[in-house]
């Protein structure tokens, strides 16, 4: 393997331009999926603000307690894939192997959570709106209202999670290759910033679904 | 420019911080503060996000023309979000002022000929 040299592509002069190039695309990238996001984070504030108590009773059902640990665990993630894009600066290959795993696992972690302890619980607590709703009172549809983006909100979170961990299994096998070195890291950056960019979604998901139910 | 590579601790405290602001706005959360708690989570939830972005992202080192990228899609949400809840919360504001309601009906009573070409 030569990699202790650079490849750099073509159409580039040398390395810092070609690692430029390459943090201004992924940024861009993360810019759409801003407003990507952005869209449906708007949709929430406005029926929110519509039907503010009805929101705070569906909040209610959540378990706040099981939200805050999934945070925990994604800014764990968090780390263990800043030290893995560490590991690949410095050229360390066993510790970015380990910290890739160790991201990876938390990651499957997450969703273990999300879909086996929060999303089944909550279909079949009769939470699930258009498959089996159940819930009762004066306010069901603004529940309902809640719960629509509350499954939609988590459903395309957990989607860019799932494929970030395809992403990271091909990452891993490259580095098993020993593809990766000082010189040759951009994968493994570019995607440390698709991964921390999912952490930041859910920063905000976690006090806009759980929490605003809380205090009652 | 050759690119910067954090140190180890550095990170370490960033990741104990954003835990610490986990917990605060958890147990925040069960306090009833009436408009305030969405207030304080939000801030609070701003603060975790510009730590993982200036640290994580590396956005603390990195060129300008990628900050510039984020504050761009950052200005354009905020168009989104502003024009779309200053349209839903301002429809049902400007209703009838009454004198005008009283000229309109007055106008149909006394004049009706006049008013009925109008329609």
């Amino acid at each position: 393997m030569h990699n202790t040299q650079a490849v750099i592509a073509e159409q580039f002069d040398d390395s810092t331009q070609q690692h430029e190039a390459a943090s201004l695309g992924m940024w861009i990238f993360l810019g759409t999926e801003i407003m990507f996001f952005g869209a449906v984070f708007t949709a929430y504030t406005v029926y929110r603000n519509l039907y503010t108590t009805a929101f705070e009773e569906g909040s209610h059902l959540l378990n706040a307690p099981i939200g805050a640990f999934n945070t925990a665990v994604l800014i764990c993630s968090s780390l263990t894939m800043a030290l893995a894009v560490h590991a690949a600066q410095t050229g360390k290959r066993k510790r970015l192997i380990t910290f890739l795993i160790s991201t990876m696992i938390l990651g499957g972690v997450f969703l273990y959570v999300k879909f086996i302890l929060e999303w089944l619980h909550e279909y079949r607590d009769g939470l699930a709106p258009g498959l089996h709703f159940t819930y009762a009172g004066p306010q069901a549809a603004h529940v309902a209202m809640f719960f629509c983006f509350y499954f939609i909100l988590t459903g395309i979170h957990a989607t860019h999670m799932i494929v970030g961990e395809g992403i990271m299994a091909i990452l891993l096998v490259m580095a098993w290759r020993g593809r990766f070195s000082e010189a040759n890291h951009n994968h493994i950056e570019m995607f440390g910033l698709y991964w921390h960019f999912i952490d930041i979604v859910w920063i905000f998901l976690f006090p806009l679904l759980y929490l605003l139910g809380a205090h009652f | 420019m050759p690119e910067h590579i954090a140190p180890k601790k550095l990170y370490y405290f960033v990741f104990g911080s954003l835990l610490i602001l986990t917990l605060l706005t958890w147990q925040i959360a069960y306090i009833d503060l009436g408009r305030w708690n969405t207030v304080v989570a939000l801030i609070i939830a701003i603060t975790k996000a510009s730590l993982v972005a200036a640290f994580f992202m590396h956005l603390r080192w990195s060129a300008s023309v990628v900050r510039l990228v984020l504050f761009a899609a950052l200005f354009w949400l905020a168009i989104m979000v502003t024009l779309t809840v200053g349209d839903f919360f301002t429809r049902n504001v400007v209703s009838n002022p009454q004198a005008w309601q009283a000229s309109q009906a007055s106008v149909q009573v006394t004049q009706p000929v006049a008013a009925s070409p109008r329609r």
